[in-house]
């Protein structure tokens, strides 16, 4: 056996180069980040139970929406997966570790930092950033507070770590893989994380451009985004989309890939097309690159480009569809267990290709002007982003933690975890479909007494949904300290792949020789 | 609120309050679940194609989800069966990629023509400009002199709680637009400050006001009748605040209202010269200062620290008049103080400047007339 972890706690953690222990902190500090998102939430629900002004100002609401959105997206959905990444892959392509092993340690210990700055601001003179997750200009230049300056430094901060997690991921997946593991044999989990890392090279620097000119044009008197001097605040957006649409794909992609890994397993029976899968992961990669500006269909683009942009994204419903008939295939004749992975994958199909339908009614221009900007939109995003990523993390998280700590989750409270998230999920947001449709935009502090019904709907299904997660949080920490033992390597009776193969609990080092795969 | 909770409860158990979503009574109005169909050809065309794609993702997912919630139930293992261990099939997976495309290529030559007509903005037999400001429109009949802002009616006591919410609350302005029926009108819409977005659900009407662009709109109607929207673009803290009301009147009505509006504007022209007292402007003044000034500075004069500044002891309002006028006619470059010399009249800035003079304990005394205004603008 070889060296076992640091007995110090500082310096376990701290100076950690191991791929699992890098894993437990991104996975910790993605959940941290996801009660912080979730907190800001319920205080939105919670102003917005009733009309009128009732608990905060309407300066301090924009603030919470932007707030929720920036720490959902880039601290707790993005660093969930990267976790899942860094504890998986090299146990699913039979490597040793991560191929830059101190990068990783320096891709995750910038995170925290990055995050306690973007909230301090909440108590900086001035307040935190209140121009939305998506910070059009001029708002988030000429109008914004002076705590912008940290904001976008807090985004320059991410985007390193985004960065350098993806380098790594590449180049362990390309030079670690174990002898007779050919990329077609790969994991599907493996797979989607390959092109979501290279998604993620390619966008984030266009992020990170973006918020520099945002730098310039507020400290240096340059005017990227400014008309008065020659700009264009249309070219912010153009510039956020190009980076913004991939974005929620690499947001969804891993989601695909945990879905791909525990089907098959409780199905009992392989994955229905696995090339056909790979290759529609590819396409919707390379589609995201394309479709950025259907996020601008009232922004007065001349109608050539608003075509365009309409057909194109109308074409990612085929290898979406692709996908989604490929896990229901693979059910198909299998042999159907439902303990909790299984229950969130499922609801993940049914919930996501819901938000599936929907983006395909938002694809299409003429209507999109009506759904632009309101309610609507926010059900969209929250049943592909929540019911996608969210219930595909949890997930996972109840996949594999049984392997992780060796020891057994109660499966009832799983499932009585999953059925309350799964109807509070939808008490929330499917309400919020009728409110768009009927009028109502988003990012609205207060609103007319004919959206009143829904929005109270709404509000007490969003704080069910948050108590779920406490009960998630409850039953994570019960079983790592007082689950149920096992020892079985395979863990699920159905569970192909390396990870199986090594001991129950996996040990610090795992695959120090590579194992031959057939 | 527990009234509303208790009828909203009993209304989600009774079948029939989902029947009646469609009709326009005010007490349904509540429970509207679609989209309106509108009163225009671009809101209708927009209602159409969207009922079309409701019911094409209806069957798609009654055949997708029907069939999985099939497996789910025949291939349990609970029921004894044995796992296959097929995979791949050519046939199907090209079957699986070639219908949806062609689906979608069904579905493209109606969103095409509804697109067409959005972008139909040529000829139009009356131009109007709209702007959009922190947090209120300006609308601009173009050649006819007319110009006005329209801004939320809604008293601070309503949206706090300190007063019953009206039945139009959020809903009502203090000047709305008026259109007539039965004429092209095209809004060019542009922003003053930030990015905001004029909407009017019932005309299919949703483009983005960008500071520095125009973006085009249309709407035709023979309905005459109040339309209510919104902006839809965050635009600040007052996003909320800036509602869009249209009057659709008949044409003759409409002429009318017009000329009203002609004579209202020569009238304003020649009372520039009056004398005020130092009273009449400071209820004057306070109300202008309600209504365009209180949303950043608030209604103590103290502002937000860190990002509005105080008006109570700046040396700004306890300096000369000159200086004071001149920000309000200039703005502050850089910052969200933008110039007020196009959204108020001489008159209201007089007043406006009189007012942070001489409140909240800032004591000048000195009285400031439009005319010094005009005069600071002349010699500009």
């Amino acid at each position: 056996m070889a060296h076992g972890p640091s007995q110090n706690f500082f310096s376990r953690w701290l100076f950690s180069t191991n791929h699992k222990d890098i894993g437990t902190l991104y996975l910790w500090f993605s959940f941290a980040m996801f009660l912080l998102g979730g907190f800001f939430a319920m205080v939105i629900r919670a102003e917005l139970f009733q009309p009128g002004m009732q608990l905060i100002k309407p300066e301090f609401f924009v603030q919470m929406t932007t707030m929720h959105g920036l720490v959902m997206v880039f601290g707790a959905i993005m660093p969930a997966f990267v976790g899942l990444a860094n504890w998986m892959i090299p146990m699913m392509i039979g490597a040793p570790d991560m191929a830059l092993p101190r990068m990783n340690n320096l891709s995750f210990w910038i995170l925290p930092f990055a995050f306690t700055m973007l909230t301090a601001t909440l108590f900086m003179e001035g307040g935190g950033p209140n121009f939305g997750w998506t910070f059009y200009a001029p708002l988030s230049t000429t109008y914004a507070p002076d705590t912008v300056n940290y904001f976008i430094f807090g985004v320059h901060m991410m985007g390193a770590s985004s960065i350098m997690g993806s380098i790594n991921i590449i180049a362990t997946v390309m030079n670690m893989r174990a002898p007779g593991m050919t990329y077609m044999k790969m994991p599907l989990f493996v797979w989607t994380w390959v092109i979501t890392a290279f998604l993620l090279v390619a966008v984030m620097p266009v992020l990170a451009g973006a918020v520099t000119m945002m730098l310039m044009d507020i400290n240096f008197g340059t005017s990227f985004f400014d008309a008065a001097g020659g700009g264009d605040p249309v070219l912010f957006q153009h510039v956020f989309w190009f980076f913004g649409h991939p974005e929620v794909y690499i947001i969804i992609l891993p989601a695909f890939g945990v879905v791909s890994q525990i089907i098959p397993t409780f199905s009992r029976k392989p994955l229905f097309g696995y090339s056909s899968m790979v290759y529609a992961t590819a396409s919707i990669a390379f589609l995201s690159f394309i479709v950025w500006a259907h996020h601008m269909f009232t922004v007065g683009m001349p109608i050539a480009g608003e075509l365009y942009f309409m057909y194109a994204t109308m074409l990612i419903a085929v290898p979406t569809g692709v996908k989604v008939f490929n896990w229901i295939t693979t059910m198909y004749k299998g042999a159907l267990t439902f303990e909790t992975p299984m229950l969130f994958s499922i609801a993940f199909v049914i919930l996501f290709t819901f938000g599936g339908f929907t983006g395909m009614m938002l694809s299409i221009a003429a209507a999109d002007t009506q759904y632009h900007d309101t309610y609507f939109v926010v059900a969209h995003f929250h049943y592909v982003m929540v019911a996608g990523a969210v219930f595909s993390g949890t997930a996972a998280v109840y996949y594999w933690l049984p392997k992780w700590c060796g020891r057994m989750y109660d499966e009832t409270m799983g499932k009585v975890q999953f059925w309350i998230a799964f109807i509070a999920f939808n008490i929330t947001f499917m309400p919020q479909h009728f409110l768009g449709l009927a009028g109502m935009p988003r990012r609205y502090s207060d609103y007319g007494l004919q959206f009143a019904d829904w929005n109270m709907v709404s509000s007490i299904g969003a704080f069910l949904y948050g108590g779920a997660q406490l009960l998630f949080l409850y039953n994570v920490i019960r079983t790592i300290g007082w689950g149920k033992p096992i020892d079985d390597p395979q863990v699920w009776e159905g569970a192909v792949g390396l990870e199986w193969t090594v001991p129950t609990p996996a040990p610090f080092h795992t695959f120090s020789t590579p194992p031959v795969v057939k | 609120m527990m009234k509303r909770a208790k009828a909203l409860f009993l209304g989600l158990l009774s079948p029939s309050s989902l029947l009646l979503a469609g009709s326009v009574s005010a007490e349904s109005a509540t429970r509207q679940l679609n989209m309106p169909r509108g009163v225009t050809e671009v809101s209708q065309a927009a209602y159409d194609i969207h009922m079309i794609m409701i019911w094409i993702c209806t069957v798609i997912g009654v055949l997708v989800f029907g069939f999985m919630f099939y497996v789910m139930y025949a291939h349990r293992k609970s029921r004894g069966v044995t796992p296959a261990n097929f995979h791949e099939n050519l046939v199907v997976e090209v079957l699986w990629t070639i219908i949806p495309a062609l689906i979608l290529i069904v579905m493209a030559v109606p969103a095409t023509t509804a697109l067409l007509k959005v972008y139909d903005t040529g000829n139009p037999d009356i131009d109007i400009k709209v702007t959009g400001y922190q947090w209120k429109w300006q609308y601009e009949y173009i050649g006819e002199g007319v110009k006005f802002m329209s801004e939320l009616r809604t008293s601070q006591d309503e949206i706090y709680g300190r007063a019953p919410k009206g039945e139009h609350y959020l809903r009502e302005v203090t000047q709305p637009l008026v259109i007539p029926t039965n004429k092209k009108v095209r809004f060019l819409i542009t922003g003053n400050d930030v990015i905001h977005s004029w909407w009017v659900p019932d005309f299919g009407v949703k483009r983005d006001a960008v500071p520095g662009l125009f973006t085009a709109a249309w709407a035709k109607t023979d309905q005459p009748g109040t339309y209510v929207g919104e902006c839809t673009e965050l635009c600040g803290l007052g996003h909320a605040f800036m509602p869009v009301v249209v009057e659709v009147k008949e044409e003759a009505e409409y002429e009318q209202w017009l000329a009203g509006k002609k004579e209202e504007a020569a009238l304003y022209a020649s009372t520039i010269g009056k004398q005020w007292t130092f009273d009449e402007l400071m209820v004057k003044g306070e109300e202008v200062y309600g209504r365009s000034c209180a949303g950043c500075h608030q209604a103590n004069g103290e502002g937000i620290a860190g990002v509005f500044p105080a008006l109570k002891d700046s040396p700004i309002a306890l300096g000369p008049a000159e200086g004071h006028i001149g920000i309000l006619i200039e703005g502050v470059a850089g910052s969200s103080m933008q110039s007020f010399a196009e959204q108020l009249s001489e008159v209201e800035i007089a007043a406006v400047v009189h007012y942070e003079r001489n409140a909240w304990g800032n004591d000048v005394g000195d009285i400031v007339q439009p005319i010094d205004v005009l005069n600071f603008k002349q010699s500009q």
